[in-house]
């Protein structure tokens, strides 16, 4: 498989095939760039980076031309199925919607996993990265990004036990970037901290090699700490200790980026909290890259409300700066993130970005009063840690006497610090002092090495020794394809194979969120009754719905007692058979000549407007006005009698101006009183004698043909339909009459 | 608790020096402190390895995963590890004039280990 049919489902069969000798096209991490091209349909942008040759641009685009600006920040988007073959595909999806960054998460417990992961067992939060799961990513993404046209970073974990030999293992398989800070190890993985520094060097060495962007592991304290805001001053820490450890092993600055994330969220005042912090970390870190997350700490179950943190979040990013605009889907505090909710994930940044375009040209941020005062308060606080780290006796020590993650703002310590000893932790005692003869013969190699007892014209070059390692010669590489009969991709995929197809394609569909054929659908529900009883309630409906493994997933007030809002998940185990499925022809459109030529021939009378208390007037303008492209342009003449109508004056008018059209608007669905508008019109017109005079139409949002036509119309129109559509109905029905 | 210092918060005590500073001296003060902090763990980085370490190395010396474990398994059992894995294997390859993937498999098989001992321990190279 050369490329990618944007009309053909990726065939994952296909990218398992012949794994063993697939090689990466390239390696290295890919920032975005400003483009030369900021004009986009009717705007000139300040920030976008080069546009996409295949996308999908956010749902209001279709009003704007269908442009998709692409921001100049990296797109970050987090998957974390468990099953990587599944996610391949969510991956495709999330390019086209503008992500450049693929991180997948890792399984739980890899990190005091002492080795590398072999073959594709299933993972739980996250898949175990492994040199199959990682070669084939990496493979569909070198499609993928040819498909979207931009280079997709893919993301993964240098930490744990094991961290150098994921290290190697990533840069072997052209990984752009990954995590690494032995911070992490040490406080959240309780892994020996002398044994994660002496590590780290070598992981990141490597990394600097393979040209990967590093993510440090500060944001975690962010997640940990008992009141995020307070860690502030302990962040900076992190992020220099990590930042300058890299740094000095060898790491260019431009690949060093912070992990970096809006510690509050409201209803707490963010905005003063955050944006002093964002301030004063960019202050101090002027020469590193700043990876913006988005808080999780404080998500909820509700997707509305970590849509707007997250969009508050990436105010702060533009107000500042963020080269990776890292993206946390809004379903992520209620259950592993969703294929589509990645997707909303990508298209909250996408819409925030351009709609913050040029923000900075217009507004700046004050340089004196609170902002810089809190700003440098915080800088001050991070130089007293410092201090304090230094006056104890350095990093060891400070860690061992719970400095990090306490729950205090620094100076203040509420003594519920993470603290971790010394000689403590998994891999306790198992770092060893090199000898004086110590050697390794390999390319980026961290620390003492005593290649000149073999060659002294060598010492730059160890792994000429050896005839070049992995690195330069890459079929020194040792593929492993499965080591577990039964945990892996080829026995889940022969479950799923009905939907899978023999080569991607099935006629067999069934719902799917996160892996294929996995049947979960979500349903909403109101229920006018208390929340307690709201729950337990909603479950019977949805199991009456015929779901199985029935969960609430939300559940919010709408009152004490007059109503309760809740979203469940379940299985609904059932499929289609594609082959039996009716699907109605997708409407015919005349061409405009044809549709002019015909008007111009019979002229055609149309009056128009929106029935009812309805003050709608969009559609309808876009249905009839020659600038939006409406039917006025074919030659039309248009008496358009504007909002909230009285059904009888539009059916008078007609008869008045003697037209051969009624279009009638009726956006307003409450109560059914579109229905009962269509209804009205058609029976008046009865009543009047006239009906047979005119062809009368209904357009709106929720009007389909269907329930137009069984409500007396003689056509009705949708969310989709446009002057061209409504055109070529009136040509047909006119000519249907004629040679009646 | 667990003994942990507990303190108000005398931020306006502590931070008197600090407050003379310029922006770009307190910055400077940041960095240089942390360079204080992290010069002693490279050094620490520079002079020791580990298991992880060897074996990132043996992978990139082609060799695989699972048969980097029994090759850094093998040398810390005989406490070679300090010399390196790597170097074990190269030494082991040149002394007996093995290709260097021949020479691992058959140090994973058990042969060579006492030879191996008897090189690096008798200072012998």
């Amino acid at each position: 498989m050369n490329q990618l049919d944007i009309n053909t489902k990726l065939d994952v069969k296909e990218i398992l095939r012949d794994l063993e000798s697939y090689r990466p096209k390239r390696r290295g991490w890919t920032w975005r760039e400003k483009s030369e091209k900021q004009v986009y349909g009717a705007f000139e942008y300040s920030d976008m980076s080069t546009p996409l040759k295949n996308y999908i641009p956010m749902p209001a685009a279709q009003y704007f031309g269908n442009i998709d600006p692409q921001p100049n920040n990296t797109i970050t988007t987090e998957i974390a199925s468990g099953r990587f073959e599944d996610d391949i595909r969510r991956m495709r999806m999330a390019a086209w919607h503008g992500a450049d960054h693929i991180m997948v998460i890792r399984t739980a417990g890899q990190s005091h996993f002492d080795g590398l992961i072999e073959g594709t067992p299933q993972g739980i939060g996250g898949v175990p990265i492994s040199r199959k799961q990682v070669r084939a990513h990496r493979k569909a993404l070198d499609l993928i990004e040819d498909e979207v046209g931009r280079p997709i970073n893919y993301h993964s974990y240098v930490s744990g036990v094991a961290g150098p030999d994921v290290a190697v293992m990533l840069a072997e398989e052209g990984v752009n970037g990954a995590h690494q800070d032995p911070q992490y190890n040490v406080l959240y993985r309780n892994i020996n901290m002398v044994r994660s520094f002496v590590d780290a060097a070598e992981s990141k060495k490597v990394m600097a090699w393979a040209e990967m962007a590093q993510i440090d592991g500060a944001h975690n304290a962010n997640a940990t700490a008992r009141e995020a805001w307070k860690v502030m001053p302990e962040l900076m820490v992190q992020h220099g200790i990590n930042a300058l450890y890299s740094f000095k092993v060898g790491m260019p600055k431009e690949n060093i980026a912070l992990s970096t994330v809006p510690p509050s969220s409201s209803p707490a005042p963010c905005m003063k909290l955050d944006l002093p912090y964002a301030v004063a970390l960019r202050d101090l870190f002027t020469e590193y890259k700043m990876r913006a997350q988005m808080n999780t700490k404080y998500i909820t179950s509700s997707s509305r409300e970590a849509t707007v943190t997250h969009v508050m979040n990436m105010l702060i990013s533009r107000m500042t700066s963020a080269d990776i605009q890292s993206t946390i889907t809004p379903d992520e505090g209620r259950n592993v993130p969703w294929h589509m909710y990645n997707i909303e994930a990508c298209d909250t940044a996408k819409q925030t970005f351009a709609g913050l375009d040029g923000l900075m040209e217009m507004v700046e941020l004050k340089n004196d009063g609170y902002l810089r005062e809190k700003a440098r308060e915080l800088k001050e606080r991070a130089v007293l840690y410092v201090e304090e780290i230094i006056k104890v006796g350095g990093y060891f020590t400070a860690v061992e006497q719970g400095f990090f993650v306490d729950s205090g703002m620094y100076p203040e310590r509420n003594g519920d610090g993470i603290g971790r000893k010394i000689e403590g932790g998994v891999g306790a005692g198992s770092v060893y002092e090199r000898a004086e003869d110590y050697m390794a013969p390999v390319t980026a190699h961290y620390g003492y090495n005593n290649v000149a007892q073999y060659d002294a014209n060598l010492v730059d070059n160890p792994a000429a020794l050896i005839d070049g390692c992995t690195f330069e010669k890459p079929d020194k590489i040792v593929y492993i394809d499965e080591l577990d009969e039964n945990d892996n991709v080829n026995q889940r995929m022969a479950e799923s194979e009905k939907y899978r197809g023999e080569h991607g394609e099935s006629n067999f569909v069934k719902p799917e969120v996160q892996w294929l054929g996995d049947g979960v659908v979500q349903v909403e529900i109101l229920l006018p009754v208390a929340l307690r009883t709201a729950q337990y309630a909603a479950i019977e409906f949805a199991k009456k719905m015929n779901l199985k493994d029935v969960e609430v997933i939300h559940i919010e007030q709408m009152h004490l007692v007059e109503g309760t809002r809740v979203q469940l998940k379940g299985v609904l185990d059932m499929d289609l058979d594609l082959n039996n499925l009716v699907i109605p022809p997708e409407p015919e459109v005349m061409s405009d000549d044809e549709i002019r030529e015909e008007f111009d021939k019979y002229p055609v009378k149309i009056v128009a407007g929106t029935v009812g208390q309805d003050e709608h007037s969009v559609g309808l303008r876009e249905v009839i006005d020659i600038k939006h492209g409406g039917i006025e342009k074919y030659g039309c003449d248009v008496e358009y009698l504007g909002t909230s109508v009285p059904i009888e004056k539009l059916v008078d008018a007609a008869i008045e101006i003697n037209a051969d059209v009624i279009l009638a608007s009726t956006i307003i669905s409450h109560d059914d009183v579109h229905y009962k508008n269509m209804k009205r019109i058609h029976e008046y017109a009865v009543e009047k004698g006239v009906r047979d005079r005119f062809i009368i139409c209904a357009g709106g949002t929720q009007v389909t043909p269907e329930i137009a036509r069984d409500n007396g119309m003689d056509e009705g129109f949708g969310r989709y339909d446009r002057g061209v559509n409504v055109a070529t109905f009136l040509v047909k029905e006119r000519r249907a009459k004629r040679d009646k | 608790m667990k003994g942990f210092v507990r303190r108000e918060d005398d931020y306006l005590k502590r931070n008197q020096h600090l407050v003379g500073l310029t922006d770009d001296e307190l910055k400077e003060r940041f960095w240089s402190l942390v360079e204080e902090i992290v010069d002693p763990l490279l050094d620490l980085a520079q002079k020791n390895t580990s298991p992880a370490i060897e074996r990132s190395v043996l992978l990139r010396m082609g060799f695989s995963s699972l048969e980097a474990q029994p090759l850094v398994d093998g040398a810390i059992d005989r406490g070679l590890i300090g010399h390196g894995v790597g170097h074990v294997v190269y030494k082991v390859a040149k002394v007996k004039n093995l290709d260097i993937r021949t020479a691992g498999l058959e140090l994973i098989e058990g042969k060579h280990w006492d030879d191996a001992v008897q090189i690096f321990k008798g200072g012998n190279k």
